[in-house]
């Protein structure tokens, strides 16, 4: 009997080892979450750094939407703060405007907080819109995963592009692909959009987690 | 002869200990994987990307020397890639190794092409840091988080150890 018991306790041992061992390689990554291609993303109402509540049916006669998660503190976000200002003065005349989202925890980024969102933006004379996700609930809701991270909407908020917004974060001059750029242009003509996901080096979004 | 030659060796050995060490500089992936990530022995190595603007990676790097020290004497290899710009290997990269005392290999990877090479080092990486990799010849485990103690970053290497064992 004991020699039954021992065994069984030996075999149920070894389950839960194997099962774990399992676990550890195919647990699902956070990353990969969020909108695909081809997804709606939701809308919200999120303070601005004017104090006003912005959401995106407030924009009218947009053909659509150029979301960029961003912060203060990041040296990549800070690589692009200059681009995304051409960005936006050249395209929301064309209905694309540049919506940014600071998805970061200010207490955990001081540095990103509310007030010093507003001192950055009148620093670099920000004329887009610049959030807080108070909260921390939309971020998760699109996927992104670091500063800057960009989803360019369509009109309807179908998601069209992911990712970078060029192929150099260091130096805007050595830049070869504008991958922002030719997925607006893309979406414009209606053609495909090729690629439509692309990658770049971030700070990770900061939370108390 | 062999005196002389044995003094200079020393006296080279001091200078390169007293201007800490030198750090290789690859400005291409296709350079970095042939000769960092390419595991030609059988030794594990737990390799962490890192840059010292990264709050959450700076806070780390204690945990991957402590346990580089645990391990000194297995066949465990710890490798830090900074991917600051080599522009600040003299300026930043030195001056905090120095402050922080590390003692693992540092390796510095600027190469700005970015999307080209995130997906080859793991294709579920979003391209924020700090990242780690256990891995071997063989084998690769990747993790895109923050550790937050020497035990946490321990048990991910236990349990890269437990599957190879596994699967021999």
């Amino acid at each position: 009997m004991k020699k039954i018991a021992v065994l069984s306790s030996a075999f149920l041992l070894a389950i839960f080892l194997m099962s774990w061992t399992f676990q550890s390689s195919t647990e699902p990554s956070s990353v990969g979450d969020g909108y695909k291609i081809g997804d709606v993303a939701t809308d919200f109402s999120l303070k601005n750094i004017d104090g006003k509540m912005v959401s995106l049916a407030d924009y009218t006669d947009v053909n659509g939407y150029i979301v960029v998660f961003t912060c203060n503190h990041c040296p990549y976000a800070v690589m692009y703060e200059d681009r995304l200002n051409a960005i936006h003065n050249k395209y929301a005349a064309q209905g694309y405007p540049v919506v940014a989202i600071n998805p970061n925890d200010p207490e955990v980024k001081p540095a990103d907080s509310f007030e010093n969102m507003q001192v950055r933006a009148k620093e670099k004379g920000f004329k887009f819109a610049y959030l807080l996700d108070e909260g921390q609930k939309v971020y998760p809701q699109y996927g992104a995963t670091k500063t800057p991270h960009v989803f360019l909407l369509d009109k309807n908020r179908v998601v069209q592009y992911i990712g970078a917004i060029d192929d150099n974060a260091r130096s805007a001059d050595a830049v070869e692909e504008t991958f922002l750029e030719d997925a607006i242009i893309s979406l414009q003509l209606g053609e495909e959009i090729n690629p439509s996901v692309t990658k770049a080096v971030g700070c990770s979004i900061k939370t108390k987690g | 002869m062999i005196k002389i030659f044995t003094s200079i060796t020393f006296l080279l050995c001091i200078l390169q200990a007293s201007f800490g060490q030198d750090i290789p500089v690859y400005t291409q992936y296709d350079e970095l994987k042939k000769e960092v990530l390419t595991i030609q022995d059988d030794k594990v190595y737990v390799i962490n990307f890192w840059a010292t603007w990264c709050g959450p990676c700076v806070k780390e790097l204690p945990y991957f020397e402590a346990l580089r020290k645990k391990y000194l004497d297995q066949d465990v290899e710890f490798i830090l890639i900074s991917i600051d710009w080599a522009t600040n290997l003299e300026r930043k990269v030195k001056p905090f190794i120095e402050k922080k005392g590390l003692e693992s290999t540092v390796i510095l990877f600027d190469d700005p092409k970015a999307n080209d090479w995130i997906d080859k080092i793991d294709p579920s990486w979003s391209g924020a840091i700090p990242i780690t990799l256990i891995m071997n010849k063989d084998h690769q485990d990747f993790y895109e988080k923050e550790y937050h103690s020497t035990e946490e970053l321990e048990a991910d290497l236990l349990a890269f150890m437990n599957t190879l064992k596994n699967s021999k």
